[in-house]
């Protein structure tokens, strides 16, 4: 994991002094609301329904335990004793103290972790495959380069006030585990036929009030033009993006009103006059940041533990959760762990400070020190040997960390929504918590298999709803709560945008709609065939007619 | 002094930043108001900076007192700095508009005249000037960071001069600092952080 050298702590501390005299100049009344905003955004803080919200960032999803350990402590002593684990691999508090961000940023600071630009129209967060490095499909590791842009895009004086935000993720492997094409760009890392390492490069996707899949501008760009690159894009964007209008400010409506042909020229155009220079990324610099991602010193181990598989065979619980919860590993003789933070009862994503404790102790004692965030909001253990699974397995059950969901029903994706957060037309925990209730039974789950249930709290789709196998969508109608509901949505290779199946349901019809959803498919699916492709292969009508045809009489449609 | 601008735009500061001082600056900034046309309106005499419009429209006229650094010509945001590839040697003072501090295209804007475009001269920033912006602005190659007058008083706006350096080391190569830091310095033997 990348370890912060002289430079790297100076500036992050130069930053937090920053932001503490801002406070300060906000607090004395020399910095008006309007000044102070833009400010407080690119540090993480939002003004909620309740409290600030505080948003940390945690790249490329990579925690150290000593990290997570500061997060319980700022839990216990600023939050209610917990914090929530995002689909951006980002870290939230919900109710801080204002006044307390300085000194929660200076703790931070302490464990080479801090809140920049995890809101505000700047570069944000950026994201890559949870299993870089131990993934058998992996081209190559994309964390060295994802730091390396993190560095570029920190503090970066000329793109720190974007037409609108802008996100970046790593895909690295033969599967896209980070739903690349939502990304404003997406590096996908391919080798050439000559077997140099670059990137295939794609822009322009987004969810939110209109979502659209990222399209390819460049085939392949050599590792060492990533940064310059990466800047043609940002340039072209910071120039001719949209500004008049917030909801039409993505680069996704700039590529679209140019066209992504035109829009490829011109960051060409602009790459032409950039590449070669300064930015190009050296050997040197690559291999430094490179050697902190090297392996972990494995143990020499059979591939098989017949330990393991003995208890495998005997108990059933046990052997679920190895089914759902335990990932493949390039090593012999280790796997990777998911804890689920999807247990019936507790908001997904949710973690609390004892749990945070739990897992740093659990991935000091199995997994080198370290746990990684999943967009899933789940978080991974990626390097255990096979021979504690059994062990860890009983620890994280004790912690509430275990639940043998991973993929299906019960393992839902979900925003903060309206009880947190403010730009939220509707509640999304209540809908989660009536789902995972009325679907709890896990024989149930494992018989529909895998699914993604996604719900955001508004049309921002922080809770992925497009991309889920059932997404659902908090609206707004006559203040009113709402939800729409659409399927077929996937994330992944195959990444597609759901279909709306009609009218929207109050939030009491939520749960009975996706019994419906379920009923359709187990009635008309194939063998083997999983809910998203029983949609694939129908289309959404007799999912649509099932639903409505009780309900259709007195619905007019809540969007047109 | 005639006021510095037109209907609309609020004057700019005559006390200003330049290269890390404050100093007092009596340029007037024209601005062109709704209706006017870039080849009626007076140019006052004395030092100004001219909006674009007006450089392009009568540049023969105008020409001798931009050589001898009198007149300058200042940038919307969004106007194309291209526009002025072929004046960079000409000119002694170009301005670049923050119509609202968060309106960001005057940073490209100002890197690619410092770079792609060579210019040396005075780069002004005008408009919605802030401190917490001078680190930026400064490392995109402004030497001339102009609040509009009234926003800061003249102990507010010394005390803003730290904030030009929030950040010594930056990570990125910029116009002020042309190197990246893996070029900067020696990373490979640099300390590691125990936390």
């Amino acid at each position: 994991m990348y370890q912060y050298d002289d430079y790297d702590q100076h500036l992050l501390d130069e930053r937090v002094a920053q932001f503490r005299d801002q406070m300060g100049r906000f607090l004395a009344g020399e910095l008006s609301e309007d000044e102070f905003r833009p400010l407080r955004l690119q540090n993480g803080v939002y003004i909620q329904r309740h409290a600030p919200m505080f948003r940390i960032s945690v790249p490329y999803g990579h925690l150290a335990s000593r990290q997570l350990r500061k997060l319980a402590e700022l839990a216990r002593n600023h939050d209610r004793g917990y914090a929530h684990f995002t689909t951006r691999t980002n870290v939230q508090f919900n109710w801080p103290a204002l006044e307390a961000i300085p000194e929660m940023l200076a703790e931070l600071a302490s464990v080479q972790m801090h809140a920049n630009q995890t809101s505000g129209n700047c570069i944000r967060n950026i994201t890559a495959d949870p299993f870089a490095g131990v993934a058998v499909d992996e081209v190559a590791d994309p964390r060295p380069f994802a730091e390396i842009l993190r560095q570029w895009a920190t503090y970066n004086p000329e793109f720190a006030f974007l037409p609108r935000k802008f996100k970046i993720a790593f895909n690295s492997a033969a599967e896209d585990r980070v739903v690349l094409r939502v990304y404003d760009i997406g590096l996908s890392l391919v080798r050439n036929d000559a077997g140099e390492l670059g990137f295939r490069v794609l822009v322009g996707g987004g969810l939110g009030r209109t979502p659209i899949l990222a399209e390819e501008i460049a085939a392949f760009v050599p590792w060492q033009h990533l940064i310059s690159y990466c800047e043609a894009i940002l340039r072209v964007y910071n120039r001719w993006g949209r500004r008049d209008n917030a909801w039409k400010a993505r680069i996704k409506i700039l590529v679209k009103a140019l066209g992504v042909d035109a829009f490829r020229r011109e960051v060409e155009d602009e790459w032409a006059l950039a590449k070669d220079g300064p930015s190009t990324i050296t050997e040197a610099e690559f291999a430094r940041v490179a050697a902190h991602f090297s392996p972990p010193a494995y143990d020499k181990l059979p591939a098989h533990d017949a330990e393991f598989d003995a208890l495998l065979a005997t108990n059933k619980a046990f052997a679920n959760w190895v089914k759902r919860n335990v990932r493949t590993h390039r090593q012999p003789g280790y796997a990777s762990v998911i804890l689920s933070l999807k247990k019936t009862g507790t908001a997904p994503g949710d973690v609390s400070a004892t749990q945070m404790d739990h897992i740093a102790a659990l991935a000091d004692r199995f997994s080198f020190g370290e746990a990684r965030m999943l967009h899933e909001q789940n978080v991974a253990l990626a390097d255990v040997r096979r021979q504690d699974l059994f062990a860890l397995w009983q620890e994280a059950r004790t912690a509430g960390l275990a639940t043998p969901n991973i993929g299906l029903l019960t393992d839902i994706i979900c925003c903060p929504g309206g009880d947190f957060c403010s730009l939220a037309n509707a509640r999304s925990i209540p809908v989660a918590d009536a789902l995972q209730h009325r679907f709890d039974d896990l024989d149930y789950q494992h018989d529909i298999g895998e699914l993604d249930l996604n719900i955001s709290g508004c049309m921002n789709s922080c809770g992925h709803h497009h991309v889920g196998h059932i997404g659902i969508l908090g609206v707004d109608k006559n203040n009113e709560e709402w939800y729409q509901i659409s399927i077929g949505g996937t994330q992944g290779n195959g990444t597609t945008l759901g279909k709306v199946i009609g009218p929207s349901f109050a939030l009491n019809e939520v749960v009975g709609v996706v019994e419906q959803l379920l009923e359709t498919y187990v009635d008309l699916r194939h063998e083997d065939e999983r809910f998203i492709d029983t949609v694939q292969r129908l289309g959404i009508a007799p999912f649509k007619e099932r639903v409505y045809a009780e309900r259709q009489p007195q619905r007019k449609p809540a969007h047109v | 002094m005639p006021s510095a601008s037109r209907k609309g735009n609020p004057p700019m500061s005559e006390q200003l930043i330049k290269n890390g001082r404050v100093v007092t600056d009596p340029r007037l900034i024209v601005t062109l108001a709704e209706g006017e046309a870039p080849t009626d309106i007076a140019v006052p005499a004395g030092p100004v900076l001219v909006p674009l419009a007006v450089w392009q429209a009568r540049r023969e006229e105008l020409l001798a007192r931009a050589r001898s650094g009198e007149l300058g010509v200042w940038l919307a945001a969004g106007e194309d700095v291209a526009a002025l590839a072929d004046d960079v040697s000409l000119l002694s003072v170009i301005g670049l508009q923050f119509p609202k501090f968060t309106d960001g295209r005057s940073y490209s804007a100002a890197t690619l005249l410092r770079t792609r475009y060579a210019y040396r001269g005075e780069l002004r920033a005008i408009g919605e000037v802030l401190r917490d912006q001078f680190n930026y602005m400064t490392r995109c190659g402004f030497d001339a960071l102009q609040p509009r007058a009234g926003r800061y008083s003249d102990a507010q706006l010394e005390a803003a001069l730290t904030s030009i350096a929030d950040f010594t080391q930056p990570y990125q190569h910029s116009v002020k600092d042309p190197l990246p830091l893996f070029r900067r310095v020696s990373r490979e033997n640099s300390q590691e952080v125990q936390a």
